[in-house]
């Protein structure tokens, strides 16, 4: 949306890459991987979605109707997005996903299911899709965030995330993961 | 009821101008249709689409140009005017989907002494 967005000049990384595994602190087993494109994980998504806390919504998303549920989905989905899904068995606890924003760099969003939050999934979902998304080329990662949101905020400083732009409603944040060509 | 519709925030795409429009003229005995002027966007292109918008909705409305900061110009105005509630198109996302509230938005919201509407 901003073109003349600011990256920090230090590169952050590298990352985990998926598939992860890991036992959560509430001792459930989670694997973390590239959505397959599949109809049965599109469903385990759209249903961790229509089942999600509408307090935990973030500037909009994810809208809180089945069907815009499904727009929604169908947008960040796409083939040129990159998307992970953190599994409890066959449910899906969480989701992280990049989305290109038309000038080369990619936006970040991470939603993870009420009963699993504080369990570290967050954790891994944000470190693994930025070490997916170096892997796949991409250099710069930019999010928004709600300023009063500091568990987020502060988790996004952990990985590395700088705020960049502090003026408007929300924070906006960004990490580099590659030198620019 | 005397309403003041603000279009042309940098992000505001022909839709979102449209549907801000005939929000406003929905509620409003007499609109004003401010036009504002980002240093991104050329006033005159967007003075043709308020102008073809209003004739394809036969509304009928005044313009007025915003010279100076846009979110203080509507203000000023509003209030230098008398009007009762103040227009935006408030649905612009990010390529995730996320609402996002520009600065002009913003600055009505905190500042505007009349009721804002964002339309979405």
């Amino acid at each position: 949306m901003n073109s003349d967005r600011r990256y920090p000049e230090t590169v952050s990384g590298p990352f985990e890459k998926p598939t992860v595994r890991f036992t959560d602190r509430e001792d459930r087993e989670i694997e973390i991987r590239p959505y397959d494109g599949s109809e049965s994980e599109y469903e385990a998504l759209a249903e961790m979605y229509v089942e999600f806390d509408p307090s935990d919504r973030a500037q909009g998303i994810p809208p809180g109707q089945e069907s815009r549920v499904r727009t929604w989905l169908d947008g960040i989905l796409a083939d040129d997005c990159h998307n992970l899904i953190a599994w409890d068995g066959d449910t899906a606890a969480g989701h992280s996903t990049l989305v290109p924003d038309g000038d080369d760099d990619y936006e970040l969003a991470i939603f993870v299911l009420q009963d699993y939050q504080e369990a570290g999934i967050g954790t891994h979902l944000i470190e693994s899709l930025l070490g997916y998304g170096h892997s796949e080329g991409i250099n710069c990662v930019w999010l928004t965030v709600e300023r009063w949101n500091h568990a987020a905020v502060s988790l996004y400083e952990k990985v590395g995330f700088e705020t960049t732009g502090a003026e408007s409603f929300e924070l906006e944040m960004a990490i580099r993961l590659g030198e620019d060509e | 009821m005397k309403v003041l519709v603000g279009v042309g925030s940098p992000n505001d795409s022909p839709a979102a101008i449209e549907q801000a429009i005939r929000r406003a003229a929905m509620v409003a005995d007499e609109l004003t249709v401010a036009i504002l002027s980002p240093e991104t966007a050329t006033g005159k292109s967007l003075d043709a689409t308020v102008a073809a918008i209003l004739d394809e909705q036969e509304i009928t409305a005044s313009t007025h140009h915003i010279e100076e900061q846009p979110g203080s110009g509507l203000v000023d105005l509003a209030e230098a005017e008398g009007f009762d509630e103040i227009v935006l198109a408030g649905g612009q996302t990010s390529p995730m989907g996320k609402i996002r509230i520009d600065n002009t938005v913003e600055f009505v919201l905190l500042n505007a002494h009349t009721t804002v509407t964002l339309v979405r």
